[in-house]
C-alpha cells in the first residue's frame, strides 16, 4: 500500500492538498455558488430564501423596480445605481488622494539610506497593525463637532481673531473619504515603494549624464518605472473601498450608503438575502474583471509585501 | 548624484504624511487618560489617587487608579474580558489548523503536479483578491441554509439547535487564513534545494523521517511566518467575523464596533491603547528575535 | 559477491519536456561496473550521465530496463533501502546540523548505538582530514572542507557503491587537483566501488580505471583511459577526448590487415592503415589522427607523407601547436618542445613549407556519421 503511494506522485500531491482543498471548496466555492444561486431567488415573507429563477434582483439593481410608490407596474428607481455610482466615485477619489499622499512618502523611503529604510517602512506598517475599527474610531474623535480638529481650528481662529463656527465634519461624505484614505494609505505606500526601490541608481545617473533635469528625470524615468507599483496599489485600494462598510457606517452615519453598506443592510436589517447576494455578486464580478486584467498585464508579485 | 534626493518638497511631504498617519493614533491614546467621561473634549488627567471613584457630573475627580482610571475600569469589564478571551481562542485555534493544512498545501503545490492543482491554486487566490464582504455573506448564507436544513432534518430545537457561534467563526477564519499561509510557505519553499531531501533518503531516512529531520527544520521559519500572519489576520478580522458570529462568540473588534454605535467613554480609548501597545510590543519583540537570529548566522 | 557491483541492463529513462515532447534522457544504456573499480561516466551536460547515476541511487526509476546492485534487481526500491550512498554536486550538507551530526546522520538511520556512532564518525573525519571540525556548522566551512564532509558522510556507512555527482565542480583548479588525488587514494585504500560522474575529461582520465563516454543518452564507448584515447570507437569519442584531425575518405582497397583510403582533401591516399571490423571496400569513412601523433619531418618517408604550408603557430610552452594547410585541409600538429631554444628562427614560421608524416599505426578509420 505504502509502496503504491510512493510510486504515485500525483496522488501524494492530491493527498497533501486535500484538507485545504476541502476547506476552500466548503467555505469559498460553495458559498459563492450559493450566493449566485440565491441571487436569482426571491425573498420569502419571513426573510428567508425562495429558490426560484428570476432576474428581479438584478433589474432592481439597475433601477427597474416592480415595487413602486405610484402604483405603476414598473418604474425607474435609480437608488441602487446611485449607490454604485457613489461608491465608484468614492473609490476613485480615495485612490487619487491615496496616490497623491503615498507617492512622496514612498519616494522618500526608496531614496533614503538603505540602513534606515527598514525603520521608515516599519513606521508605515505600525498603524496598519492597529485594528481597523480602532483607526476609524480615531477619526471619529478627530472629526466631531467638539473634536480635536475643530478645537485646533478654533484656537487658530482665535489667534487671528477670525470668527469660527465649528465645522460639521462627521457624518458627511467628506468624513468617509478621509477615513478611507487613512485606512488604505499604507496599502499604496508599500507597492509604490517596492517598484521605486527596484530602480537602479545608475538610471538616475544616466539620465543626468544625458542632460535631463530633475523634473524631466522624474517624469520620463521614475514615474513610468514605478507604474507597476501604482497599479498594484490601486488594486489594493479601489476594490476594498467599494466593499468596506465600517467606514461609511461609523463616519458617515446613516447618510452615506455604499455598495458595502447596501449588502450589509440587506443581510442584517432589510433581511433580503437574495437582493444582497445579487449586489455581492456584482461586486465580486467587478473585482475579478479588474484583477484579471491586472494579472494579465503585470503578473502577480508585489502584493506579497503585505506580510 | 540624484538631484532630488534631498529635495525639500519630498522631505516635507513625507513628514506630513507620517504626521497624518500617527496623529489620530496619538490623540486616541491621549484621550484614554481623559478625565471627562463624556469624552468629547480633553479635560485633563484624573488628578488624584484615592480609594474611591469620585465623580463631578461627567468628570472623574479622583480614582484609585489615578490617570489610569479607565484602564482599571477596563480590567473589570466582563464583556471586554470575554471578548478578548474569544478573540484569542479563535486566533489560536484557527492559526494552528490553518498553518498545518496550509503548509501541507504549499508542499503539494510547490512540488507535485496533480490534476486538481490549477483548481487549488485558483481557489487559494480568490480569497486574497475579492472583498471580504463577499466571502462573509457567502459563508453566512451557507451556514444559515445549512443549519436551517439540518435543524429541520434532525429535529433540533432550542439550545441544541445549530447556530452561529465560536465554531462558525473559527471555521471561517481558517478559510481566509489558509491562502495566506500557503502563499508564505510556498515562497519559502521556492528556494529549497531538493538535494537535501535526496541526501537524507540516500543516507537511509524514509519519507517521514526525511521530512521530520531535514525538510521541516529548514522550512520552519517560513511556517512560523505563515502562522504569525494567520494569527494577525485572525486577531484583527472584522468583516468575516461580523457575519459569522453569534451570541457568546464576540471578538474584540466586534465589541468595539458595538460600543462605537452606543456609548463612547474613554474606556474604548483605553482598550484601543492597550491593543496598540500590545501589537507594538509584539512586533518589536519579533524584530529583535529576527535580528538576533540573523546575527547568529 | 555478485559478478558486478552495479549493472544497468538496457535502461531507458524518459522525460516529458516543457514543450510536451517525450525525451529519452537515457537511451538503452547497458553497462557493468566491476567490484572495487573506479568507474567514471563522462560527457557534457544533458548526455544522461547524471540521470544514470540517479537511477543507481534510486532517485529516479527506469522507464524501461533494470538496475542491478550486487546482482539484485532494484526495481522501484527507494534510495533509503539501497546500500549505495551519494556525494552530491552541491554537497547537500544539512545546514541546521553540525559536521558531526551530518556525518552521524546515516548511522543514526541504521540505528547504531551512540558509542559506535561516535567511533565511526571520528574515524571517517580522520579519513578526510577533518578531525577537530565536529562542532562546526557547514556555513562555517570552506568549499573544500564541505566537500570532504560530504564524502565522509557517505563513506561512514561503508556502502557497496559510492556515487559521486561532479563533486569537485565548485572547487578552484588547485584544490580540485588535490582532491582528485585524495579521492583516488581513498578509493584504492578502501577498495569500495566508486561511480564518478564528470564532464571534465582530464579528471576522468586521471582518476578512473574505466570510463563510459556518453552523449545524448547513449554510451558511446566504455573502456580504460588508454583504450578510449588510443582507440576511440567513433567520431564523437575521438573528438570529445583530446583533439583529433578528421578527414573525409573512401576506402580504395581492403585486405585482411591493411587498407588504403583515398583522402580528397589531402589530394592523396593513406596506405597501410590498420583495419577494424565492419569495413568494406568503397565505403565512405572518416579518417582520424591525433595532432601529437603527426611528425614534422625533414625528408619524405615511404608512406603517408605530405607537404604543406604553415599557416599559424601557437607556443604553449610544453608544446608548439602548428597549423599546416595540406591540400584544402588545415591540419593541427602538436610538437613537443624537446629542445630548449630561444631563437625565433628556430621555430616554425608562417609560410614555411613542411613535411608532415602520418605513421599508419597512428591513423584510425572511423565510420562516417
Amino acid at each position: 500500500m505504502l509502496q503504491r503511494l510512493r510510486e504515485n506522485k500525483p496522488a501524494q500531491g492530491t493527498l497533501l492538498a486535500a484538507p485545504t482543498l476541502l476547506w476552500m471548496i466548503g467555505l469559498l466555492i460553495i458559498p459563492l455558488l450559493l450566493t449566485s444561486v440565491i441571487s436569482f431567488g426571491r425573498r420569502s415573507p419571513d426573510g428567508d430564501v425562495i429558490f426560484t429563477f428570476t432576474l428581479d434582483n438584478y433589474t432592481r439593481l439597475l433601477g427597474y423596480s416592480t415595487d413602486c410608490d405610484t402604483g405603476q407596474a414598473s418604474c425607474f428607481n435609480p437608488l441602487y445605481m446611485q449607490i454604485l455610482w457613489r461608491s465608484l466615485t468614492l473609490a476613485f477619489n480615495t485612490t487619487v488622494l491615496v496616490i497623491a499622499l503615498a507617492y512622496p512618502l514612498a519616494y522618500f523611503i526608496a531614496r533614503a539610506h538603505p540602513k534606515r529604510r527598514n525603520t521608515f517602512l516599519f513606521l508605515v506598517l505600525i498603524p496598519l497593525w492597529t485594528n481597523f475599527v480602532i483607526r476609524v474610531y480615531a477619526w471619529m474623535m478627530l472629526l466631531r463637532t467638539q473634536g480635536v480638529i475643530n478645537l485646533v481650528l478654533g484656537w487658530l481662529a482665535g489667534l487671528i481673531n477670525v470668527p469660527f463656527a465649528p465645522l460639521e465634519m462627521l457624518y458627511t461624505p467628506g468624513a468617509v473619504l478621509v477615513g478611507m484614505v487613512y485606512e488604505f494609505l499604507p496599502f499604496m505606500i508599500l507597492p509604490i515603494y517596492t517598484s521605486l526601490e527596484k530602480i537602479d541608481n545608475s538610471l538616475y545617473e544616466a539620465a543626468a549624464d544625458l542632460g535631463a533635469s530633475a523634473i524631466k528625470t522624474f517624469w520620463r524615468v521614475t514615474l513610468p518605472l514605478s507604474m507597476p507599483g501604482v497599479v498594484a496599489g490601486t488594486i489594493l485600494v479601489f476594490i476594498p473601498v467599494m466593499g468596506t462598510f465600517i467606514v461609511s457606517d461609523i463616519l458617515g452615519g446613516r447618510q452615506v450608503i455604499l455598495v458595502g453598506n447596501l449588502i450589509q443592510r440587506q443581510f442584517l436589517d432589510a433581511r433580503d438575502p437574495t437582493f444582497g447576494s445579487a449586489a455581492s455578486l456584482i461586486l465580486m464580478i467587478m473585482t475579478l474583471i479588474v484583477t484579471y486584467f491586472y494579472t494579465r498585464k503585470f503578473g502577480f508579485g508585489e502584493e506579497i509585501v503585505a506580510a | 548624484m540624484n538631484p532630488h534626493r534631498r529635495h525639500p518638497f519630498i522631505l516635507s511631504s513625507a513628514m506630513l504624511v507620517y504626521v497624518f498617519l500617527y496623529a489620530p493614533i496619538l490623540v486616541l491614546i491621549l484621550f484614554s487618560f481623559n478625565a471627562s467621561r463624556a469624552n468629547i473634549t480633553f479635560e485633563g488627567f484624573v488628578p488624584k489617587f484615592t480609594d474611591r471613584v469620585v465623580m463631578d457630573g461627567s468628570l472623574v475627580k479622583s480614582s484609585p487608579c489615578g490617570p489610569f482610571h479607565w484602564f482599571c475600569e477596563l480590567s473589570k469589564n466582563q464583556d471586554v474580558l470575554e471578548a478578548a478571551g474569544n478573540t484569542l481562542t479563535i486566533a489560536f485555534t484557527s492559526t494552528i489548523i490553518s498553518t498545518i493544512i496550509g503548509t501541507m498545501a504549499a508542499l503539494a503545490l510547490q512540488r507535485y503536479t496533480f490534476r486538481l492543482k490549477p483548481f487549488s491554486q485558483l481557489s487559494l487566490y480568490i480569497p486574497i483578491v475579492i472583498p471580504e464582504i463577499v466571502m462573509g455573506i457567502g459563508i453566512l448564507t451557507l451556514f444559515s441554509q445549512l443549519f436551517g436544513v439540518l435543524n429541520g432534518a434532525l429535529g433540533l430545537t432550542g439550545d441544541s439547535r445549530l447556530s452561529l457561534g465560536l465554531g462558525t467563526v473559527i471555521v471561517s477564519h481558517i478559510a481566509f487564513s489558509v491562502p495566506f499561509v500557503t502563499l508564505v510557505v510556498q515562497a519559502r519553499l521556492q528556494g529549497f534545494d531538493k538535494s537535501f531531501e535526496e541526501a537524507a533518503m540516500d543516507l537511509g531516512a524514509n519519507e517521514w523521517t526525511t521530512f521530520r529531520r531535514v525538510t521541516f527544520p529548514m522550512i520552519v521559519p517560513g511556517i512560523l511566518s505563515g502562522g504569525l500572519l494567520a494569527f494577525t489576520l485572525s486577531l484583527d478580522d472584522f468583516v468575516i467575523t461580523f457575519f459569522t458570529n453569534g451570541p457568546g462568540s464576540t471578538t474584540l473588534p466586534i465589541y468595539v464596533y458595538g460600543l462605537l454605535r452606543r456609548i463612547i467613554t474613554p474606556q474604548v480609548n483605553a482598550l484601543s491603547t492597550v491593543w496598540i501597545l500590545t501589537v507594538f510590543a509584539a512586533v518589536l519583540l519579533l524584530q529583535l528575535l529576527q535580528n538576533r537570529e540573523q546575527k547568529q548566522n | 559477491m555478485a559478478d558486478f557491483a552495479v549493472e544497468l541492463r538496457d535502461v531507458v529513462k524518459q522525460f516529458l519536456t516543457p514543450e510536451g515532447n517525450l525525451l529519452n534522457a537515457v537511451d538503452h544504456v547497458t553497462m557493468q561496473i566491476k567490484n572495487g573499480e573506479f568507474f567514471s561516466m563522462l560527457g557534457s551536460s544533458g548526455c544522461g550521465k547524471t540521470t544514470s547515476l540517479r537511477m543507481i541511487a534510486g532517485f529516479e526509476w527506469p522507464t524501461e530496463g533494470e538496475v542491478y546492485i550486487e546482482g539484485k534487481a532494484m526495481g522501484h526500491t527507494p534510495p533509503f533501502q539501497r546500500k549505495v550512498n551519494t556525494v552530491f554536486q552541491s554537497y547537500a550538507l544539512f545546514q541546521h546540523l553540525t559536521v558531526f551530526q551530518n556525518v552521524a546522520f546515516g548511522l543514526e538511520m541504521e540505528g547504531a548505538p551512540k558509542d559506535e556512532i561516535e567511533k565511526r564518525v571520528k574515524h571517517a573525519l580522520e579519513m578526510v582530514q577533518l578531525t577537530g571540525m565536529e562542532r562546526r556548522k557547514p556555513k562555517q566551512l570552506s568549499g573544500g572542507q564541505q566537500q570532504r564532509v560530504a564524502v565522509a558522510r557517505a563513506l561512514v556507512k561503508v556502502p557497496d557503491v559510492l556515487l559521486l555527482d561532479e563533486p569537485l565542480g565548485a572547487l578552484d583548479l588547485k584544490l580540485r587537483k588535490e582532491m582528485q588525488l585524495e579521492l583516488k587514494e581513498l578509493q584504492q585504500q578502501l577498495g569500495i566501488t566508486f561511480v564518478y560522474v564528470t564532464h571534465d575529461q582530464e579528471e576522468a582520465m586521471t582518476m578512473s580505471d574505466r570510463i563510459a563516454v556518453m552523449s545524448k543518452g547513449k554510451v558511446q564507448q566504455m573502456g580504460t583511459p588508454v583504450e578510449i584515447y588510443e582507440r576511440p570507437a567513433n567520431r564523437f569519442v575521438a573528438d570529445f577526448i583530446g583533439e583529433s584531425n578528421f578527414l573525409d575518405g573512401k576506402i580504395k582497397s581492403l585486405s585482411k590487415d591493411e587498407a588504403v583510403v583515398i583522402v580528397p582533401e589531402l589530394n592523396a591516399e593513406l596506405t597501410g592503415l590498420p583495419v577494424s571490423a565492419g569495413l568494406v571496400s568503397g565505403q565512405d569513412v572518416t579518417v582520424s589522427i591525433r595532432p601529437e601523433k603527426i611528425r614534422i619531418a625533414d625528408k619524405r618517408l615511404d608512406q603517408n607523407s605530405f607537404t604543406g604550408e604553415v599557416k599559424n603557430t601557437v607556443y604553449i610552452g610544453t608544446d608548439t601547436h602548428v597549423f599546416v594547410d595540406v591540400g584544402t585541409k588545415r591540419i593541427k600538429v602538436f610538437e613537443q618542445n624537446r629542445i630548449s631554444r630561444l631563437d625565433p628562427g628556430s621555430y616554425y614560421t608562417i609560410g614555411q613549407q613542411v613535411m608532415l608524416v602520418m605513421l599508419p599505426e597512428n591513423v584510425l578509420i572511423l565510420k562516417k556519421e
